[in-house]
């Protein structure tokens, strides 16, 4: 993945709670087995409503996803990290994640900044008013700051996957430097185990 | 993120420390710690199906990687798979592609792949267990989130993303950080005419979609140890949908008695082995968890989703719930947008719903046990007239076994349509699904908008109250039945 440092720009607020990785891609877009060409798929069943937030014209070109508590729980489909990330979107702040969207989203460089309810809310509101608003997210401080509003709030990031973002380092090519580790430990693996 | 910004409870500090059953199976597991409490974990089987898969293959194909161990990877076709004619090449011509990448691959990679017509095909969560693949004390992941399922045997089983995929076929390891734990604790005894999907049901109306989340649970109690193997999957299954990435049961002789003699179980003297390890998979008396709720099994009656997510959930002998009378403004919001999307009225009674479609199946409630319960319900009687239904076993296994028992006719019989295995309805990624409008009653895990077909509208219910439903024509459960 490339190096994430500081993620700046305009949001778009989906203030929704509940929107799970069912909501984000459509199972339709999952027969694809290619990588690419998710984005007409995201948020699908919403979209051909002009009204829905995504569609207007205000918020055209935003890198920063502003969503409601649980977003992306569900099913595990990376195809909804692939969809946000292929629409243009950089980062995406909510109160709560679904665990196994926040961790796929550590492996494609798209940052989830978990911040309180009352942040959140607060920014929600902000953008909603005014749609400009400016909002800057640095991966190294693990700030989300919002000036406007006089925001500045930190959110959690592990150790190691911090350092992954911030150098752009391949999550595989890291475990296989560790693959006499791994010979050891298989080794000691009880025979009773199962194989295919 | 969520998952980690608690404290960090699975690398026990000293090996003396007392631990919870999912600590000691991480512990087992460790193949390289890392100081931020992460650690590298070693996976005993991987899980793979065509839908999560493809981009994962090619991601080794563009490396230049290979699958470290074949031998611990199985797949099969689930997801995609028509429900008749299994026989006839797919006619549709995406999904049909879909189903020959996993193929190619499979073959490709060396990879066992059960394909569509095999006797030990199915979805993917019913046939690791049924083939005895899935044991007390491993670590079992698969790009789908109902991994979880697994969790029955006393298992560390999780879902995880294609980017994960990629990373076990090509190291067989997984890096994780630490998660916390929480005791799910239910005593008591159920009341009659309850199952393990009531169970959870009842878990889910009390936690939410979000009460687990960043959690490894353990389901415990004299409820959970009176299940069956098959009970127990159905309730570990559904942790996801309250927010926790993993749920597990200790295994006990419920347990070793399912797996013994099935075809990948140890036999003779590595049996008494590994059945003298597994005995030891147990939460350390007096080891603490991060969270616990407690639950009475008296609680766990007949319920129904009513909602949009399955924490949107109640008994079936209630009413549908009136948003205004929510404390919560972000529910009340919830609530009111999920009662416009389901065409319901805030205070009718959950019996007075009418149903078009009943779906039985999918790997909450595809099993042999499940379709007997709801054969026992469907015995002599007939399905309501108009009434579209589906009754998908969960493996080409559970369809054998249940033909055997003369399953199959007594559905016939009552006018259900009985089908080949397969995801099936449960998220419509085949032809069987939902018009917009349509109403089901299923024995899947999500009702999600658009789960079952785009503008349908889905409520989760146990297998026997699906078949009464059926054969009543609107919510029912089999004491409605004359
Ligand atoms: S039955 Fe449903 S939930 Fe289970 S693996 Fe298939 S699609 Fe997923």
């Amino acid at each position: 993945m490339k190096p994430v440092r500081i993620v700046e720009g305009r949001a778009v607020p989906l203030d929704r709670s509940d929107v799970d990785t069912d909501q984000i891609i459509p199972s339709d877009w999952l027969k694809q087995v290619e990588r690419t060409g998710f984005e007409k798929g995201l948020f699908g069943e919403w979209r051909d409503e002009p009204s829905f937030v995504l569609n207007r014209e205000e918020h055209a070109g935003a890198k920063i996803l502003l969503a409601g508590p649980n977003f992306g729980t569900g099913s595990s489909r990376e195809h909804a990290v692939w969809a946000i990330m292929q629409y243009g979107f950089e980062a995406v702040i909510s109160p709560r994640f679904g665990p196994i969207f926040a961790n796929n989203s550590t492996k494609n460089g798209l940052v989830c900044a978990q911040l309180e309810a009352a942040v959140c809310d607060q920014i929600m509101a902000a953008v909603q008013a005014d749609p400009t608003l400016e909002i800057v997210i640095d991966v190294k401080r693990l700030t989300v700051e919002v000036p406007a509003i006089d925001v500045n709030v930190s959110f959690p990031l592990g150790a190691s996957i911090q350092h992954r973002f911030l150098e752009g380092l391949d999550d595989i090519g890291l475990t296989m430097q560790k693959g006499d580790d791994i010979t050891a430990f298989e080794s000691a693996r009880p025979t009773y185990m199962p194989a295919s | 993120m969520s998952a980690t910004s608690s404290s960090p409870t699975h690398s026990s500090p000293t090996p003396s420390a007392l631990r919870t059953l999912s600590q000691k199976v991480w512990d087992s597991h460790v193949v390289k710690a890392e100081d931020d409490g992460s650690a590298l974990l070693y996976i005993d089987l991987h899980l793979v199906h065509e839908v999560t898969s493809p981009q994962a293959f090619e991601g080794l194909r563009l490396t230049g990687r290979t699958v470290r161990r074949p031998d611990l990877t199985v797949a099969t076709e689930d997801h995609n798979v028509p429900t008749e004619g299994q026989s006839q090449p797919i006619a549709d011509p995406v999904s049909k592609k879909q189903i020959e990448t996993l193929r190619v691959n499979t073959e490709e990679f060396g990879i066992v792949n059960y394909p569509m017509g095999h006797i030990n095909q199915g979805i993917v969560h019913v046939i690791g267990p049924e083939l005895g693949l899935t044991q007390p004390g491993m670590t079992v992941v698969c790009g789908d989130s109902h991994t979880s399922t697994h969790g029955a045997f006393g298992a560390l089983s999780f879902g995880i993303g294609t980017s994960e995929v990629e990373h076990v076929l090509a190291t067989q390891t997984l890096p994780q950080q630490p998660q916390e734990t929480m005791a799910v604790t239910i005593n008591g005894t159920l009341p009659d005419g309850s199952s393990a999907k009531d169970v959870v049901l009842a878990v889910l109306a009390r936690t939410g979609t979000s009460g687990g989340i960043g959690a490894i649970a353990e389901y415990r109690g004299s409820v959970i140890e009176a299940l069956s193997m098959e009970g127990r999957m159905t309730v570990c299954n559904m942790s996801i949908e309250w927010g926790a990435k993993a749920g597990l049961i200790a295994p006990d002789q419920v347990t070793f008695d399912y797996l013994k003699g099935r075809p990948k179980a140890p036999a003779g003297a590595e049996w008494d082995a590994a059945v003298d390890a597994w005995k030891q998979l147990r939460t350390d008396e007096g080891a603490i968890f991060d969270r616990e709720i407690v639950l009475d099994g008296a609680d766990c009656v007949p319920h129904i989703t009513w909602g949009t997510n399955p924490g949107q959930v109640a008994p079936i002998a209630s009413t549908v719930p009136n948003p205004a009378d929510m404390a919560d403004a972000g529910d009340r919001d919830a609530a009111t947008r999920a009662l416009d999307y389901m065409g319901l009225t805030a205070g009718m009674s959950m019996r007075d719903i009418d149903i078009d479609t009943v779906f039985i199946g999918s790997c909450t409630n595809s099993r042999i046990e499940d379709l007997r319960a709801a054969a026992a319900v469907a015995k002599g009687r007939k399905v309501k007239d108009g009434m579209r239904t589906l009754v998908v076993p969960g493996s080409g296994l559970v369809q054998k076994q249940a033909v055997e028992e003369g399953l199959d006719k007594i559905f016939t019989e009552a006018g259900f349509d009985w089908r080949e295995p397969g995801c099936s309805m449960c998220l419509a990624m085949n032809p069987d699904k939902l018009s917009p409008g349509e109403r089901s009653a299923s024995t899947s895990n999500r009702n999600f908008e658009g789960r079952q077909g785009r503008g349908g509208r889905t409520h989760l219910v146990s297998p026997a109250v699906a078949a009464a439903t059926a054969i009543a024509g609107h919510v029912a459960t089999p004491e409605d039945l004359t």
